[in-house]
C-alpha cells in the first residue's frame, strides 16, 4: 500500500513538474533546473551516504571528474555531447570504484574514510590546475554557441531546454536508485549501514557492495557533472573540485533526510529558491557571505530539531512511505 | 646551495612550529571527547582577524594579539561546547560532522559579511627584521611565532599531563561512566577542553596574521592542514601534532622551492592518503581496541 502511494507520489510529481514550463518564466526555469542537477547528485551521494552508510566528503572529485569528461570531450575532440555522458558516467565510476577499493581494502572507516575522500578530491584539484591541456587554472571553456545551434544534438540551449532535460536526468537517477535499494543489493547496503560485522557475519560480501555503491554514487555524480559543465559554458578547477563543492552537493540530502528516495528532491527545492533570495539581498546590500550563513543556520535547525531530515516526519504526515 | 637549502628548511620548520600548535587544538579535542572539529580553520580565520584588529588599532605585535585571540577563542569554545557541543558527543560521526560544518560555514559567511571578501594584510617594522646566525637567516616575525607556539604547545602538554583538572580530563576521556561516578563535572571539562581547543587555533591565527594575508574563506585550508597533520603524526597525540606539525611545514615549504608554490600541498595531500591507507593509526598513534 504505502509502495503504490510512494510510487503514484512520484508519477503525479513528474506529470506536475512537466506542466510547469507553461506557467513560468526563464528564470524560473533556470534555477528549477539547478534544483533538479543538486537533487540528483544529492541522491547519488545519498546512496552511498544514506543506504550504504559510508560517509563521503570528497564527491566533488567525481562531479569534477565528469565535468571536465564533457568539457574535454566537447572543447578538444569536438564529438557529441551525447558521447560524454557516458564517458561521464564511467570517468565517475572508475574513479569512485578506485576510491572505494583503496579506501575499503584497507578497512579504513569513519573519519579516515572521509579525509581520504577530502584528500583524493583535493588531488585532483591540484594536479587539474596544473593540467595546462585542460586549461589549468585559467579555466576550461565549452565553444560559443552557434546561432542554428539545435539543443537535441548539442545538449545546450535556452532555459527550457535544460529544465526538461534535467528532470529526465533527476526522472532516470531517481529511478534507478528505487529499484537499487528496494532489490537485494539495496538490503545489504542497509545491513552493512546498521552493522558491518554482524552483515559479514550472515555472508554479506560487505567490501564488494560497498565498492558498488561508491561506484554507482560517483557515476551518477560524474553525470551530474557533466550537465553542469553544459550548463555552465566554463569550468575551473577550484569551482568543480573544491571543497566547497563537496559541501555544497550534500546539503540538499542532509536537510531532506538521509537514506529516503524523496529526501534529495525536497532538500534541494528548501535549499535553491533561500539561496537565489540570499543572492538578491545579497547584491541589493552589496554584502557576500549570506548563502553561507543560510546553509550554516539551515543545518545547525536539522541537527538540533530534525536530525532525521525533514522529509521522515513531513512523509508520517502526508502517510507515505519514507522507508529508510 | 646549501646556504639556500638551509634557510628553505628553516622557514619551513618554523612555520611548521605554528602548525603544530594549530594541530594540537585539533587533536586535544578528538582526544577527549572523540569529536572532529570540521570547523578548526574558522577558528583560526577568526584569531587571524583578532590579530589583524589588534595591530590595526594599537599596531601591537603578533605576541600581544596571541594571547587576546587565545581568550577570546577559549571564551567562544567553552560556550559552543556548553550550548551545543557537549549534547552531540554521543551522536553518530555524521551528526557531529554537520554541526561543525554548520558552524564553519556561519563563520565564514558572517566574516565575509563584516570585513568583505578583501584580503587584509600587517605591515610592521618587524615584518623586515631578521636574526642571523651563521649563513642562516631566522626571519624574525616567523621566529617569534615559532617560539610562541613551542611555548604554548609545552604548556598545554605540560597542563594535561600534570595539573588535577588536566588529569581529570584525562581520567573522563578515558572512562566517562566512572569520570562522573567520581565526581568529574564532565560538561564543564569538555567545555573547558573545547575551549583550550579553540583558544590553540585562535592563538596559532593571531600568530600567522603577519605572514599570511587575512580573508574571510582560509579556513577551509586551515582546517585540512590540521587534519593532515594530526592523521600524520597520530589523532589524540600532543607529540604526534608537534611533529606531524613540523614534517608538514617543511614538506610544504621544501616543496614550494623545489616544485612550484602551488604544488606545495599535493605533499601533503600525497603523504594523508599514504598514512590513512599504511598506517592510520599515525607515527605516534596507540591502535585503538
Amino acid at each position: 500500500m504505502l509502495e503504490i502511494r510512494s510510487a503514484r507520489l512520484a508519477v503525479v510529481l513528474l506529470a506536475v513538474l512537466c506542466a510547469v514550463p507553461l506557467v513560468v518564466d526563464d528564470f524560473v526555469l533556470s534555477v528549477l533546473a539547478l534544483v533538479f542537477l543538486f537533487a540528483s547528485v544529492g541522491q547519488a551521494w545519498n546512496l552511498m551516504m544514506g543506504y550504504a552508510g559510508q560517509l563521503s566528503l570528497g564527491h566533488a572529485l567525481h562531479f569534477g571528474a565528469g565535468a571536465y569528461a564533457m568539457g574535454l570531450l566537447v572543447n578538444k575532440l569536438a564529438v557529441s555531447a551525447w558521447f560524454g555522458l557516458p564517458v561521464a558516467f564511467a570517468t565517475g565510476a572508475v574513479l569512485g570504484a578506485l576510491v572505494g577499493a583503496l579506501g575499503f581494502r584497507f578497512a579504513v572507516r569513519g573519519v579516515y574514510f572521509a579525509l581520504l575522500t577530502i584528500a583524493f578530491a583535493e588531488l585532483a584539484r591540484i594536479l587539474v590546475e596544473h593540467w595546462t591541456f585542460a586549461g589549468g587554472n585559467g579555466g576550461l571553456f565549452l565553444p560559443a554557441l552557434t546561432p542554428d545551434n539545435q539543443p537535441l544534438l548539442s545538449l545546450r540551449g535556452g532555459a527550457a531546454f535544460f529544465y526538461y532535460a534535467l528532470l529526465a536526468t533527476l526522472a532516470l537517477i531517481w529511478l534507478a536508485c528505487a529499484l537499487l535499494v528496494r532489490g537485494r543489493i539495496g538490503y545489504y547496503w542497509r545491513a552493512v549501514r546498521e552493522d558491518e560485522d554482524a552483515a559479514r557475519a550472515i555472508g554479506v560480501p560487505a567490501t564488494r557492495v560497498k565498492v558498488l555503491a561508491a561506484a554507482l554514487s560517483a557515476g551518477f555524480t560524474g553525470v551530474c557533472g557533466a550537465w553542469y559543465a553544459l550548463i555552465q559554458g566554463s569550468l575551473f578547477p577550484d569551482s568543480v573540485f573544491g571543497m566547497r563543492m563537496s559541501i555544497d552537493l550534500i546539503i540538499a540530502p542532509i536537510i531532506g533526510g538521509l537514506g529516503t528516495l524523496f529526501g534529495p528532491i525536497l532538500g534541494a527545492i528548501v535549499i535553491h529558491p533561500l539561496n537565489e533570495l540570499a543572492k538578491d539581498i545579497a547584491q541589493e546590500f552589496s554584502i557576500s557571505g549570506l548563502k553561507l550563513i543560510v546553509y550554516g543556520a539551515l543545518l545547525l535547525m536539522i541537527v538540533l530539531f530534525a536530525p532525521q531530515g525533514v522529509w521522515p516526519p513531513l512523509a508520517r504526515w502526508l502517510r507515505i512511505g519514507g522507508r529508510k | 646551495m646549501l646556504e639556500f637549502y638551509g634557510n628553505v628548511v628553516v622557514g619551513g620548520l618554523l612555520l611548521g612550529a605554528v602548525y603544530a600548535l594549530l594541530a594540537t587544538g585539533l587533536t586535544v579535542i578528538f582526544g577527549v571527547m572523540r569529536m572532529v572539529n570540521f570547523a578548526h580553520g574558522e577558528m583560526v580565520v577568526v584569531g587571524m582577524y583578532v590579530g589583524y584588529g589588534v595591530w590595526a588599532f594599537t599596531g601591537a605585535s603578533a605576541l600581544v594579539a596571541a594571547p587576546i585571540a587565545a581568550v577570546v577563542l577559549f571564551a567562544l569554545g567553552y560556550l559552543f561546547q556548553r550550548v551545543l557541543g557537549n549534547r552531540f558527543v554521543e551522536a553518530p560521526q555524521h551528526m557531529q560532522f554537520i554541526l561543525y560544518i554548520a558552524i564553519a560555514l556561519m563563520i565564514t559567511g558572517l566574516h565575509a559579511v563584516f570585513f568583505g571578501p578583501d584580503p587584509r594584510g600587517i605591515q610592521s617594522a618587524v615584518s623586515f627584521e631578521v636574526y642571523q646566525l651563521g649563513f642562516i637567516r631566522f626571519d624574525a616575525v616567523r621566529t617569534q611565532a615559532a617560539v610562541a607556539s613551542l611555548l604554548l604547545v609545552g604548556a598545554l602538554w605540560a597542563w594535561f599531563r600534570f595539573s588535577l583538572t588536566g588529569m581529570a580530563i584525562e581520567a573522563a576521556a578515558e572512562n566517562r561512566v566512572g569520570g562522573q561516578a567520581i565526581g568529574i563535572r564532565i560538561p564543564h571539562l569538555f567545555a573547558l577542553t573545547a575551549g583550550l581547543g579553540f583558544a590553540c587555533a585562535g592563538a596559532a591565527g593571531a600568530l600567522v596574521a603577519p605572514m599570511f594575508d587575512v580573508q574571510p574563506y582560509l579556513g577551509g585550508e586551515f582546517t585540512l592542514v590540521a587534519f593532515i597533520i594530526v592523521i600524520v603524526g597520530g589523532l589524540a597525540s600532543v607529540p604526534g601534532a608537534l611533529v606531524g606539525g613540523l614534517l608538514i611545514g617543511l614538506a610544504e615549504a621544501l616543496a614550494a622551492t623545489v616544485v612550484s608554490p602551488s604544488m606545495k600541498s599535493l605533499f601533503s595531500y600525497g603523504l594523508l592518503v599514504l598514512v590513512i591507507l599504511l598506517r592510520p593509526q599515525g607515527i605516534f598513534g596507540k591502535v585503538e581496541g
